[in-house]
């Protein structure tokens, strides 16, 4: 990689960053306006537009296409899914560091070291056999850290069902990896990517029944993924807004039919 | 508006505080709802392993969710607040239909659960009760939280929501049924026949 390419790479994440807090901005100041059920949607209209997109390719492509590689034996497809979850420790690390969790950073960077070198390269989780807890965090975690609100809902093309928040950590994941954005190059550059789609549909297949009863025997799945992604999120992101922020945690013997 | 809905909370308040008050102590300890997670885990694991067919081991499941879950509350809930309107005969069907469609649905995916195993964690207090925080280890995955919440409400220690990885049961499936409904214009006895095929 050439030096201007190497300036330009470092340049990027930090214009990506003041538009990620810009953003984010206008997207703390949304939450409460808009906002019912613990659900803040206002591009409804557009998003099941996408939605329908995305079913439609999963109908048409990942599904198929996810049955089919369900052939590969399944020690085989791990492999896959260890070595794309290898490539991404390093920017677990990097966010690990920025939410101020040490812990984090510690483990992924002793995870990346294990099972690149024991692990040959990553294909395999040496860590694992070694009991080193798996971590995973990414931007949009890193931005919910520093107080940055949840913003809108936003179901993207592909990647499916996001905020406005996690739109904008995926973005600056994607441009910032230390590993892949700045030291790989030509062909070698399709190698985190394909193996993340390996990854995708492995996990397409192995939670196939989920899956398919969200997308395709539920009544308004659009409005499913939403809620499950959100909840989902949410527990990840460490908020226990069982009580007050969500208000059908509540307790359901106190007024079963309280909306 | 406001003035409204201040009026309605200041009602659901008074209204939940002479409950908490006029009820006596809890008798659930933490230890009874942890034997009735224990209870539940034992037999799930109990039938996925029997090597029955799939439509008999469904039928297990709705057994086994009658017996541990308050179907009772969690159908009430389900239907929320179009369940106001609802006639006894009604609520009835519902409670029916919407076991079987639990059933079924959770029933299919506990399929995941063969050769696996689940660990209670630790517990905690909440309003109506415990919660019940345990590990599922899959094979060749997870581990993934899941959540009891148990109660003694009903008179009998049962639980009466579960969360996966934070994903609340009765919420989704109140927005699931809310959806049905909205399909058939509100029609609750045309919602009760398409969640009898559903799931």
């Amino acid at each position: 990689m050439s030096l201007s390419l190497k300036i330009k790479a470092f340049a990027r994440p930090s214009v990506l960053l003041v538009a990620a807090l810009t953003l984010s901005a206008c997207a703390t100041s949304q939450d409460v306006a808009t906002r019912s059920n613990g659900i803040n949607d206002p591009y409804e209209t557009q998003n099941r537009k996408v939605h329908a997109f995305n079913k439609g390719l999963d109908k048409n492509l990942v599904r198929p296409v996810a049955q089919g590689y369900g052939v590969v034996p399944v020690e085989m497809r791990n492999t896959v899914n260890n070595f794309s979850e290898n490539l991404g420790m390093p920017g677990v690390a990097i966010n690990s560091l920025l939410q101020g969790d040490l812990r984090g950073t510690g483990i992924a960077t002793l995870r990346f070291v294990m099972n690149t070198t024991i692990g040959i390269g990553g294909f395999f989780d040496a860590a694992d056999e070694l009991k080193i807890p798996a971590h995973d965090t990414d931007f949009g975690e890193t931005l919910s850290v520093w107080g940055v609100g949840e913003g809108a809902y936003i179901e993207l093309p592909v990647f499916g069902p996001s905020t406005q928040r996690d739109t904008v950590g995926l973005v600056v994941d994607f441009f910032t990896n230390p590993l892949t954005y700045n030291t790989l190059d030509g062909d070698a550059e399709l190698i985190p990517p394909t193996a993340k789609g390996g990854a995708v549909l492995n996990d397409r297949e192995r939670f196939s029944d989920t899956i398919d009863s969200v997308l395709y025997e539920s009544t308004d799945s659009y409005s499913q993924s939403r809620l499950i992604y959100l909840q989902n999120r949410r527990f990840e992101l460490g908020q226990e807004a069982r009580e007050d922020v969500d208000p059908f945690a509540a307790d359901p013997y106190e007024d079963p039919y309280a909306e | 508006m406001l003035s409204n809905l201040n009026r309605r909370d200041f009602f659901l308040s008074t209204a939940a505080f002479a409950l908490l008050t006029a009820q006596p102590a809890l008798a659930l300890t933490e230890t009874d709802a942890r034997k009735l997670v224990d209870e539940v885990v034992a037999d799930i694991d109990r039938v996925i392993s029997s090597g029955q067919s799939d439509s008999a081991v469904l039928r297990e499941f709705e057994k086994l969710f009658v017996r541990y879950a308050d179907v009772n509350i969690m159908a009430q809930y389900a239907l929320g607040a179009d369940g106001r309107s609802a006639s006894a005969s009604q609520k009835r069907a519902f409670n029916d239909a919407f076991t079987g469609y639990i059933a079924r649905k959770y029933g299919k995916q506990f399929r995941d659960f063969i050769g696996g195993r689940v660990e209670v964690q630790s517990a905690r207090q909440i309003k109506a009760g415990y919660e019940i925080n345990t590990l599922a280890y899959l094979r060749g995955d997870g581990p993934f939280e899941v959540s009891f919440h148990v109660s003694d409400k009903s008179g009998r220690n049962k639980f009466f929501n579960i969360f996966i990885e934070g994903v609340n049961l009765l919420l989704t499936e109140r927005s699931e049924i809310g959806s049905m409904l909205d399909r058939r214009g509100g029609d609750i006895n045309a919602m009760i026949a398409d969640l009898k095929k559903a799931g």
